[in-house]
C-alpha cells in the first residue's frame, strides 16, 4: 500500500488501534510490582527465571505472553497492558551479552503485538543505541500501534530529521500526538514549517487538520512571534 | 447472516473487497499461507510474507471490522524447491504466535518424495505446537492425491478431527467423509466447485464437519461466493440454522481447537456471536 489506511474508514476493532500510549517513565520494578499476587505471577516468575538461565527460551515465552499473562490493562501502570509488561520483564531478564541480539531477533520475528512490546520496552532496557534500527523499521510501517510505540522516550536516539518526519507521519495517519515523548521540547521551527505546509494542503483539499496538530502548530508559531 | 471464510488470501485482495465482505456479513477470515503465483527463491521471502499475515493484514482487516487469523506453513507448490525448504526450520517460531490457528496449507502438489517429506515434517509440527492442520489437495490427479493425503495423515498420529482436507469435490468427498477429518470446499466462479454443486453435496453428506470457503486469491475468484452459497442453501430448502452451522459455527469449531481463535472484537459488538458451545473455552481471548 502506498497510501495510509485512512483511520476515518472505520475505527479498528481492537482498542489498540488508536493507542493512547502516554510516553511514560515506568521502570522494570514498577511493571514487576504490578503482577504481585496476580494469577499470572507463577507463570511469569518461571518464564523470567528460565530466560535468565537459558536465554534461548525467550523465543517461546515471549510469543506466548499474551495467552499466559493476558492482555488487559495493567492495574496501576497507565498505558501498559499485561502482555506488554510481561514481555518487558522477559527482555529485562536476559543476560547482558544476549540482550541486544535477542531483542533484535524478537522484533524481527515478532507479530504486531510483540513488535509493539519490544518498542515500548526499549527505554527501560540497558541497550544503548543498538535498537535504533527497530525504531526506523517501525516508522516505515503504516501501523498506528507501531508508530505510536516508536515515539516513546527511546526516540531520544532518533536524529532530529527522522524525528520530525515521524511526528508528521503521526499527524498524517491519525496517531494522537500525545504518543510522542517530549513533543514540545523537541518541536522546532522546521517542524512548524512542515506542519504549516501540511495544513495548507489539507485546507486546499477541504479536509480538516487534526486538532492536536493544529494546536501544536499554534504553540510553535506563537512562540516565534 | 454471519459468515466466517475459513480460507481466503486477503493479501491479494483490495480494500473494496474488505468493505463488500463486511457489508455482506463476512466478519471473520482465516488466511492460509500459500504460493504467490511467482515462485519464491529464498526463506526470507517466506518470513516477510508470514510477518505480513501476522502484522499488516490483520491490521488492514480490522479497519473494516473483519477479524483476521492466519495459518502458517511451507506450501505444497514450493515444498519441492531446495531454495525454499530451509524455511521449515523457521516455522516453529511462527507457529507459537497468537493469531496462528493452524499449520497450513500443507499437502501435495505433484506428489514427489520431497513433498512427502515436507508434509510429514509439518504434520509433526502441528502435533508439537498443538495446532490443527489445513491440508490442500492437488488440482491434478486429485483422487489419488487425496488418498495418499489421508494415508499420510493417518500415519502421522494427528487426531483426524484436527485436520481439514480442502478443495474437495464430488469425486473426492466420499474418500474423506468416513475418516473423521473435516471436509473443505472452495467455491470458485469457474473451476473447483460452484454454489449449486456445493448445495447438492450438502444434501447428500449433511452439514457435519463441512467447511465452505471462497479461497479467493490473485486468480479468478470471488470473496462473496460464500454468501452466494449460503443463499443457494436457503433457496434449496436448508434453514437458517443449517446455513449458520456451515458458514459460521463449523469453521469456529474447527479453528477454536487451536486455542488461539480470538473473536472478542465481534462478541463485544454482537453478544449473540458468543456461542454457548464455545463461550468460556478456547475462543475467548486469553483462554488457555
Amino acid at each position: 500500500m502506498n497510501r495510509p489506511v485512512e483511520p476515518s474508514v472505520k475505527p479498528p476493532m481492537r482498542s489498540s488501534g488508536t493507542p493512547p500510549v502516554q510516553a511514560s517513565d515506568e521502570s522494570i520494578e514498577r511493571l514487576r510490582d504490578a503482577f504481585q499476587g496476580a494469577p499470572q505471577e507463577a507463570w511469569l516468575d518461571g518464564a523470567v527465571e528460565a530466560v535468565a538461565g537459558r536465554p534461548g527460551s525467550i523465543a517461546r515465552s515471549f510469543a506466548a505472553a499474551g495467552r499466559r499473562a493476558g492482555r488487559a490493562p495493567l492495574a496501576g501502570v497507565p498505558g501498559w497492558s499485561a502482555d506488554e509488561a510481561a514481555r518487558a520483564l522477559l527482555l529485562a531478564a536476559l543476560p547482558h551479552d544476549r540482550l541486544t541480539p535477542e531483542t533484535l531477533d524478537l522484533y524481527r520475528y515478532g507479530d504486531a503485538d510483540e513488535k509493539r512490546a519490544v518498542l515500548k520496552a526499549l527505554p527501560l532496557l540497558p541497550i544503548g543505541t543498538a535498537a535504533v534500527p527497530l525504531l526506523l523499521d517501525a516508522l516505515r510501517t503504516n501501523d498506528a500501534r507501531l508508530l505510536a510505540a516508536a515515539l516513546g522516550p527511546y526516540a531520544r536516539h532518533l536524529d532530529q530529521a527522522a524525528w520530525r518526519q515521524a511526528v508528521l507521519k503521526c499527524v498524517f495517519t491519525g496517531v494522537p500526538l500525545n504518543a510522542v515523548d517530549r513533543l514540545d521540547e523537541r518541536a522546532d521551527a522546521e517542524l512548524a514549517a512542515m506542519l504549516a505546509a501540511f495544513a495548507e494542503e489539507r485546507e486546499a483539499a477541504g479536509r480538516p487538520m487534526p486538532q492536536d496538530a493544529e494546536a501544536l502548530l499554534r504553540r510553535l508559531t506563537s512562540e516565534e512571534t | 447472516m454471519r459468515i466466517f471464510d475459513p480460507h481466503i488470501h486477503m493479501t491479494s485482495r483490495t480494500t473494496d473487497d474488505y468493505a463488500r465482505m463486511a457489508a455482506a456479513g463476512v466478519l471473520a477470515v482465516v488466511e492460509p499461507s500459500f504460493w504467490l503465483g511467482q515462485p519464491r527463491t529464498n526463506p526470507g521471502s517466506f518470513t516477510d510474507y508470514f510477518d505480513s499475515l501476522l502484522g499488516w493484514e490483520p491490521y488492514r482487516a480490522a479497519q473494516f471490522g473483519v477479524v483476521h487469523h492466519a495459518t502458517i506453513a511451507l506450501n505444497p507448490k514450493e515444498a519441492g524447491d531446495p531454495r525454499c525448504v530451509p524455511v521449515l526450520d523457521l516455522l516453529p517460531r511462527y507457529l507459537d504466535k497468537d493469531r496462528v490457528v493452524a499449520v497450513g496449507e500443507i499437502g501435495y502438489d505433484s506428489m514427489t518424495p520431497e513433498e512427502d517429506d515436507a508434509f510429514e515434517r509439518q504434520l509433526a509440527l502441528a502435533v508439537e505446537h498443538d495446532l490443527p492442520a489445513l491440508v490442500h489437495t492437488p488440482h491434478r490427479d486429485k483422487a489419488r492425491g487425496t488418498r495418499r493425503t489421508l494415508e499420510l495423515v493417518a500415519a502421522s498420529g494427528i487426531d483426524p478431527g484436527r485436520v481439514a482436507v480442502d478443495h474437495l469435490n464430488e469425486v473426492t468427498v466420499g474418500l474423506v467423509s468416513g475418516t473423521g477429518c473435516w471436509m473443505g470446499f472452495s467455491i470458485y466462479p469457474e473451476t473447483k466447485m460452484s454454489p449449486p454443486r456445493m448445495v447438492e453435496i450438502l444434501r447428500r453428506h449433511g452439514t457435519e464437519r463441512v467447511l465452505v470457503n471462497s479461497a479467493a486469491d490473485w486468480g479468478v475468484s470471488d470473496p462473496l461466493l460464500t454468501l452466494e452459497t449460503a443463499n443457494a442453501m436457503l433457496a434449496a430448502g436448508f434453514d437458517e440454522d443449517d446455513v449458520d452451522r456451515v458458514m459460521w459455527r463449523n469453521p469456529v469449531e474447527f479453528y477454536a481447537q487451536s486455542g488461539r481463535l480470538d473473536l472478542t472484537g465481534l462478541t463485544a459488538a454482537e453478544p449473540s456471536f458468543a456461542e454457548p458451545t464455545f463461550a468460556g473455552s478456547s475462543i475467548k481471548r486469553g483462554g488457555e
